[in-house]
């Protein structure tokens, strides 16, 4: 295996260790790749190092987020209210068809009842 | 971001809105950093942070538990972020925000050390803003926040083998650019 084809080999090593053994045997007897992979851990420690510092947002973020979650809990609220509406109404239309259908039932039933009569 | 939100999660996860408020005060400093670290600019940063929490709010519900509270933030920040880089594409700039407050969480005590790791992290932070944001991104998410590839590949809309691609160029890119061998000195000052 030559340097150039290891380039890959060093830069997706995780940590800084290298899986592939013929990689491995490579770096072992290759003084320059065991530079590069040396010089690839101080960059992923370097860029742990990063995850310890906060930047601190201008000020009036948390309140834009909250008054967002505020207007989109209320959005919320509005289209659950206006969903029982809709319910409610398609269930009213349904027993007042129900019950329409039943006194007609009712009507026809006496008036075939009389004329037996 | 400290997990130790356990508490507060739970109430938001059961429709309290004052629980998650109190999360979004605990966590917007990280998630506003992660989003500068990925957009490299204060208002698509700020865009990003109030899409995370609001798609956080609504679909805080569904979060199962099984991932830390911060990891599930993130990829929605990662999202986010994508989302908004891809909005942002045709005009987008790339101004260097050197005055944003930076606060160091972990400060050494020995002052040449503090002051050799201030001047690298510097360095470092130059040089992840001098990255293609599509390179960037993998790069933060993976050696910062310690992302798995398959949930940086998931939230960017790419596929796991194209992220480690861009994951070994970008790591590249800035070794050759901070620890060059020799031989690369010339190539990186000429970047």
């Amino acid at each position: 295996m030559r340097c150039e084809e290891l380039a890959d080999h060093l830069a997706a090593a995780e940590g800084g260790h290298l899986v592939e053994p013929t990689a491995q045997a490579h770096v072992q007897s290759c003084l320059r790749c065991q530079a590069e992979l040396a010089q690839y851990r101080k960059l992923l420690r370097a860029l742990r190092t990063l995850r310890t510092e906060v930047l601190t947002p201008a000020p009036g973020l948390v309140s834009d987020i909250l008054v967002s979650i505020e207007a989109a809990g209320e959005r919320s609220a509005v289209r659950s209210a206006l969903r029982g509406r809709k319910l409610a109404y398609i269930g009213g239309v349904a027993v007042a068809g129900m019950a329409g259908g039943a006194a007609a039932l009712v009507l026809v039933s006496r008036r075939r009842m009389r004329l037996a009569g | 971001m400290p997990d130790e939100l356990g508490g507060l999660v739970t109430a938001a996860r059961g429709g309290d809105r004052s629980a998650f408020e109190a999360l979004v005060r605990a966590t917007t400093a990280d998630t506003y950093t992660l989003a500068f670290r990925l957009t490299g600019n204060e208002e698509d940063a700020r865009d990003v942070v109030q899409e995370t929490y609001l798609r956080a709010y609504k679909s805080i519900g569904k979060f199962r538990g099984d991932a830390q509270f911060s990891t599930w933030l993130y990829r929605i920040t990662a999202n986010c972020a994508a989302n908004q880089l891809g909005r942002r594409k045709r005009h987008r700039h790339d101004e260097l925000f050197d005055d944003a407050p930076l606060e160091d969480l972990a400060p050494e005590h020995d002052p040449s050390a503090q002051a050799e790791a201030t001047n690298l992290r510097n360095q470092l932070t130059d040089a992840l803003e001098g990255l293609p944001p599509r390179l960037r991104a993998v790069v933060v998410l993976r050696d910062i926040y310690d992302l798995p590839h398959e949930a940086i590949a998931a939230e960017l809309g790419i596929s796991e083998s194209a992220a480690k691609v861009r994951l070994h160029r970008a790591r590249r890119q800035l070794r050759e650019r901070l620890f060059p061998l020799p031989g690369e000195e010339d190539e990186a000052h000429a970047v």
